[in-house]
């Protein structure tokens, strides 16, 4: 299977800060096959984040060319940017970013709005959505009067509502403790598994090692190496001692 | 669910959705929607105030019966003094500049509620449209309120300045008396003052929003405040 979802052609990003520029990104080449759970992983300021918003669209290349299902991300307009958001992918951040002046319910039901799924069908949806991620009896409460762990889970719910084909996931279990994050881990990688969805996630989360299939090492804004699972597999056990 | 077709486009949403989520926004973020539509109240107040009061004073000059009325000031006997026209434009600057600031702050809390927005699937004129019915209802109900307690306030300092003989010679229409300056009248004084609050209020927040709207996602959400 060749199927490839996600390719980069020499991404650079820079930033620039009064008169000094920042190269976040330094021309990065990867390509990701569809199904597969990828992790990059980096310390922070490697520009793992940054290369994550660039496959999600959620900011621009300043070189380079972003291609997804084929398509250059440069040459669509922006009506074909928000539908894609819209469809195509799932975001999930490290904190979150659910609307605090929406209910769990509300959250899940953004996405459908904006793609215009009918009433009664998007409300039916989120309550299935939120069911699976096992928050069936918090559907309608506000952010604000869940965990973490809770708000993560509809964070989850959220991206799965317009069926993506590709899950982000910005450092998903930064913000969670060790057994909260293992949960959520295990949800994102459920998702992996059985519903064929391509996940990529950008985290320094060493649990994440061993539900991926492989992991790009970035630093500086280059890759590093990219890792096989079966290489990692070796590591696990290693890396679980010290958890 | 693999999809490989070419990217479609982002369909518009009907008004009536935009109108429920505004609407939703507002009541559940009441306490702040207070606080902000309270800036648009007071700079409205202010304005409508100085202004009734300034419609009152010419009424009563009017009226011819200026000698017979205590406390009015002869020597401002005919039509609106410097000291008037400095206190109506100073009111106007604070109207404007209050409701600039409240709502500016209002909107540029929200950065990362719209970059999330925008990750969802939202068109840049969809977040725009939302803050402009948002802000558009808060202006004008603050002004409406604001207006009236305006009104209030300036009937109050003119009972205690002309006593009842003002409700006789009330400026409640515009007129245009013979000799003397054209009197807006009350009521078209309190619809103006809505007018603004609202407009103000409008520009104050969409042209932010309107900003944030065009910011990448990520660059939206990284704002803090």
């Amino acid at each position: 299977m060749s199927d490839i979802v996600v390719k980069t052609e020499d991404v650079v990003k820079e930033y620039r800060m009064g008169s000094n520029v920042l190269r976040a990104l330094d021309g990065i080449n990867i390509e990701i096959q569809r199904g597969e759970y990828i992790s990059l992983m980096g310390p922070s300021g490697s520009g793992k984040s940054t290369l994550f918003n660039m496959i999600g669209a959620l900011d621009r290349p300043t070189e380079g060319q972003v291609y997804i299902d084929g398509q250059n991300m440069s040459n669509l307009s922006q009506r074909q940017i928000a539908a894609f958001r819209c469809h195509r992918v799932g975001y999930i951040f490290q904190s979150y970013n659910l609307l605090n002046v929406r209910t769990a319910h509300g959250n899940v039901t953004l996405p459908m709005i904006f793609a215009g799924i009918p009433d009664k069908q998007r409300n039916e949806k989120a309550e299935k959505l939120l069911d699976m991620v096992g928050l069936g009896d918090r559907m309608y409460h506000l952010p604000d009067e869940l965990s973490g762990g809770q708000r993560q889970r509809v964070a989850i719910a959220r991206a799965l509502a317009n069926d993506p084909s590709i899950v982000l996931a910005d450092e998903p279990t930064a913000n969670l403790d060790t057994i909260t994050g293992r949960e959520i881990i295990d949800l994102i990688k459920k998702l992996n598994t059985q519903q064929g969805v391509t996940v990529i996630s950008a985290t320094h989360d060493l649990k994440m090692l061993d539900v991926s299939d492989r992991i790009v090492d970035i630093r500086d804004g280059l890759v590093e190496r990219i890792r096989n699972r079966e290489e990692i597999e070796i590591q696990v056990g290693e890396v679980g001692g010290h958890e | 669910m693999n999809q490989r077709a070419p990217i479609e486009e982002q369909i518009d949403l009907p008004f009536v959705e935009s109108l429920r989520i505004s609407f939703q926004s507002l009541k559940i973020r009441f306490g702040r929607s207070i606080i902000t539509t309270a800036g648009i109240t007071l700079g409205i107040a202010f304005l409508v105030s100085v202004w009734t009061n300034n419609e009152i004073e010419l009424a009563l000059q009017e009226s011819g019966r200026s000698s017979e009325i205590t406390g009015l000031d002869e020597a401002a006997e005919q039509g609106i003094s410097t000291k008037d026209i400095w206190l109506i434009i100073m009111s106007l600057i604070v109207c404007v500049v209050g409701i600039a600031n409240s709502m500016l702050m209002a909107v540029t809390e929200r950065f990362r509620e719209i970059g999330t927005m925008k990750c969802l699937g939202a068109l840049d004129g969809f977040v725009v449209r939302l803050f402009l019915l948002e802000s558009g209802f808060q202006g004008f109900a603050g002004a409406l309120i604001g207006a009236l307690i305006g009104l209030l306030g300036a009937v109050v300092l003119g009972l205690k300045n002309y006593g009842f003989d003002l409700f006789f010679y009330f400026p409640l229409l515009p007129a245009q008396p013979e000799n003397g300056p054209f009197q807006l009248g009350v009521l078209l004084l309190i619809l103006l003052g809505c007018i603004l609050g609202m407009i103000l209020a409008i520009i104050g927040s969409s042209f932010p929003a309107w900003r944030a709207a065009k910011l990448p996602p990520a660059e939206a959400m990284r704002t803090e405040v």
